[in-house]
């Protein structure tokens, strides 16, 4: 297992269900017949992508050992995240045809994340329609506690894993079937190092820290608060009990990333509430809008294309 | 952070290229890692051991070439070496630098037989 952080492979489950494989969706080009010039004997009953021919151009059979036998080297030059990066842009492309704000919500865990998820919900009612991805290594208690709130909800379990990817979340967006002009919420696995490498197809990731943390963790956690356009210092109602200097912490979290939007929140006694939403709508209507010019930009070209036609 | 992530990606590429190319086995991997990326190597060394087990890139050695951190210093107007993301210029001492260079991770080229 992995020794920073423990994560593993396996058991990623979506609202309790086996998410076998990463292959769905693929161009798969299965089928044709290839053209072998090589006189070895494959096995093709099996089903794998073959997208290209078989006529290769390998690099020169340049290897580092001499002499050791039939070594070659092959060339790769990916990207080791280039798949997850593949599924984010789908992702992203999927979200911006039909206008929604996708936000992925990073912290660490205990930061109260869900419950201002819930009080966000609330408070949105009748204003904006929000879907949430709840991801956590086990249980569904976070996706029950949001379709409580009447919000559509569903529960990524990343069994090991310690973060949410690009796949898991396209998984689980067909699955929601997402309204258009909606916010979605993707709530991330309570980890503070891991999900800042993995690109969601979000519009921003949103951090939060709570005034019971330690003042300095946008600098001990850099790579998270670098990534993030938005920070909510959340739990604000509990600063009198504490010795929490907020100035300090915004201070710690724009040495990392100057460009950072900072909103004090509390869930619990609505503090910042009404900034946070602002930010929030303005975001939807920027989606929306986006949507909206796209659409009569497409049916200007139609109507170009058709008055071309009937002039023959 | 996240190596066995990184692990799991670094054997799906492999397991791809096996595919595309017709190799069974692989002896030698090299990685493109830069300074800056956050990839502590030797964590990285220990998942890939463990996530190669039993695959076709089992026992294959992991050669990470470590590619140096760079910026670009609004002060300087250059080029600057950086050690660390939140680095200030080594020449002028400033902390305007934005970071251009060293933050990759990439599967360079494979030995297989």
């Amino acid at each position: 297992m992995c020794v920073t952080c423990g994560c593993g492979p396996d058991n990623v489950k979506i609202e309790g269900e086996e998410v076998h494989d990463h292959e769905h969706e693929h161009e798969h080009d299965h089928g044709h017949e290839h053209p072998h010039a090589h006189g070895h004997e494959h096995e093709h009953d099996h089903e794998h992508d073959h997208a290209h021919g078989h006529n290769h151009t390998y690099t020169p059979a340049r290897s580092h050992a001499p002499g050791m036998g039939q070594k070659r080297m092959v060339q790769i030059e990916q990207d080791i995240l280039a798949k997850n990066n593949a599924y984010a842009d789908r992702n992203r492309q999927g979200l911006a045809q039909r206008g929604i704000f996708a936000l992925n919500l990073v912290s660490s865990p205990g930061s109260g994340k869900t419950t201002l998820l819930c009080k966000t919900i609330e408070l949105l009612r009748g204003r904006q329609k929000v879907a949430v991805i709840e991801g956590d290594q086990q249980t569904s208690q976070d996706a029950e506690r949001i379709r409580a709130t009447g919000a559509p909800a569903i529960q990524v379990n990343t069994g090991k894993g310690c973060h949410l990817d690009a796949h898991m979340v396209g998984y689980a967006m067909e699955k929601l079937a997402l309204a258009e002009d909606s916010l979605l919420m993707i709530e991330n696995v309570g980890n503070l190092v891991c999900p800042a490498a993995f690109d969601l197809g979000e519009a921003h990731k949103v951090a939060i820290l709570s005034v019971t943390e330690g003042e300095d963790k946008p600098i001990k956690y850099p790579d998270m608060f670098r990534a993030a356009s938005l920070m909510l210092l959340n739990k604000c109602d509990l600063l009198p009990h504490l010795s929490f200097d907020v100035h300090k912490a915004i201070a710690y979290a724009r040495q990392v990333n100057p460009g950072l939007t900072v909103i004090r929140t509390s869930a619990t006694s609505g503090e910042g509430m009404e900034e946070w939403l602002t930010w929030l709508e303005e975001g939807a209507a920027a989606a929306q809008a986006q949507r909206l010019s796209t659409v009569a930009a497409l049916q200007r070209r139609v109507a170009e294309l058709e008055a071309r036609l009937a002039a023959g | 952070m996240h190596e066995m992530s990184l692990a799991e990606g670094i054997l799906q590429l492999i397991e791809d290229a096996a595919r595309r190319d017709g190799f069974s086995r692989v002896s030698g991997v090299w990685l493109e890692i830069g300074q800056l990326s956050s990839v502590e190597p030797e964590a990285l060394r220990f998942c890939f051991d463990a996530v190669t087990r039993g695959s076709v890139a089992d026992g294959a050695t992991l050669e990470i070439i470590e590619q140096p951190g760079e910026g670009w210093c609004l002060k300087c107007c250059q080029t600057v070496a950086m050690s660390e993301q939140l680095g200030a210029c080594p020449q002028c001492g400033s902390h305007q630098v934005q970071v251009t260079g060293g933050t990759e991770m990439r599967v360079k080229e494979l030995e297989v037989e």
